[in-house]
């Protein structure tokens, strides 16, 4: 019972924290899109 | 006297044990595997020649002063390889189709479901709670994450464990089809995916590793050895400016790694230690983990498919584990197999390295609800 426990936690929580997660990564690159755009002749450049 | 010299040469036989044979004919079947079927030559083949070194009775190479065990102690248990390994893995990696299309990254979190799956099986065929996490990180499909895994919090499945995830990793072309074809329509395959290549300015690809290093080391700060070493490898590679040392861990270091980690994981299948039930159920448990992340990955892939009114093949979602790039790749051929118009492979290789990303998130969450629990 208690490794049952300590299984369904990790699951709910591991997988639950991991998809959360990586939404927010997943704003950070939008925002970095936005804030970074590319710029051809700058990026060319550089 | 002369009968005791002579005797010594016998000594190795004498102490040969069944065990060892069968483990020396394991040693050739992955040797047999890696240079005659091309499976994950560069791992497989230092695994199959460390395990039959290892079961030559008296050769002491894991002993204490062994040759191995010195690998072993200063790499392995240290995770100084898999880390090592990583860096090179960074420095080999694109995140720009991913940074294209940064929703697909979740598709890499899906292709992760499996590892909890498993660890529920794990308990509930009695493995206790460290070698469950251990048999499940398995699913990760992500050989170094396996290793750190393992070697941290059971070193005694090290081999078994190692064996499993890349052998499986080097099937998912002939894993992965079956389900993909089982769980999707004809018509769900046949579904076109535009491909317009977004460009991604390389200031972005320089901040993204450094965010993903501070973001999820503040989350999950149990992972940061590993995460850390992934994006600093790919920060190397993006910032321009240091091509010696990404070559160096493209190349050198990753092979220098690669052949001492290889060796060390097969010095640990000394024939009494692995060939115990339990290895078998560790492998039939490695299993089972590839097929629930892959119909995972799937499942989350129609999910978006139906959200976006029949844009997304679900097929991509099936490349969301870190086997990189052969996931891809079969996407890629399933795609075209269903409709020759098809090229999934630029979603797909986002999907895929979102998999890395999320093999490596999904093991530093674990870890760090392993130390909040109070069980490490």
């Amino acid at each position: 019972m208690e490794n049952l426990e300590f299984g369904l936690t990790l699951t709910l929580f591991g997988m639950g924290g991991t998809l959360v997660i990586l939404f927010l990564l997943g704003l950070v690159m939008d925002l970095l899109n936005k804030i970074l755009p590319f710029r051809e002749e700058k990026d060319k450049v550089g | 006297m002369i009968l005791d010299g002579l005797g010594s040469f016998l000594l190795g036989v004498a102490n040969f044990q069944w065990t060892n044979a069968v483990m020396i004919a394991v040693g050739c079947g992955l040797l047999y595997l890696g240079i005659k079927k091309q499976m994950e030559p560069l791992l497989l083949i230092p695994i199959g020649f460390g395990a039959i070194l290892v079961n030559i009775p008296l050769a002491g190479l894991m002993e204490k002063d062994g040759l191995l065990r010195y690998f072993y102690e200063a790499g392995v248990l240290t995770e100084i390889f898999p880390c090592l390994i990583f860096v090179g893995i960074g420095a080999m990696t694109d995140f720009g189709p991913l940074l294209e299309r940064p929703r697909i990254l979740l598709l890499g979190g899906a292709g992760q479901f499996g590892i909890f799956l498993t660890l529920l099986l794990a308990l509930l065929l009695g493995f206790d709670k460290l070698e469950a996490v251990a048999i499940g990180i398995i699913g990760a499909c992500d050989g170094p994450t396996s290793i750190y895994v393992t070697s941290k919090y059971a070193p005694h499945l090290l081999g078994a464990v190692s064996v499993a995830a890349y052998c499986y990793m080097s099937l998912v072309p002939i894993l992965q089809p079956p389900i993909m074809r089982a769980l999707t329509s004809k018509k769900e395959r046949q579904i076109v995916m535009k491909y317009e290549k977004k460009a991604v300015s390389k200031t972005a690809k320089i901040v993204f590793p450094i965010a993903v290093t501070v973001i999820t080391g503040l989350i999950a700060p149990m992972g940061t050895p590993l995460m850390g070493t992934l994006m600093l490898g790919n920060l190397l590679r993006e910032s321009g400016v240091a091509e010696r040392l990404v070559k160096a861990s493209q190349n050198e270091i990753a092979n220098i790694v690669t052949l001492l980690l290889g060796i060390s994981i097969g010095a640990t299948m000394a024939g009494p230690a692995f060939l115990q039930p339990q290895t078998l159920m560790i492998l039939g448990l490695g299993l089972v983990a590839i097929f629930l992340d892959t119909a995972a990955g799937i499942f989350l892939a129609k999910m978006m498919n139906w959200l976006s009114g029949g844009k997304v093949n679900p097929l991509i979602g099936a490349a969301g584990i870190s086997a990189f790039p052969m996931s891809a790749r079969v996407v890629q051929v399933e795609g075209q197999k269903a409709n020759k118009r098809n090229y999934l492979l630029m979603h797909a290789m986002g999907a895929n390295t979102g998999g890395q990303i999320g093999s490596v998130l999904a093991a530093a969450v674990m870890l760090s609800l392993l130390k909040g629990m109070g069980i490490v």
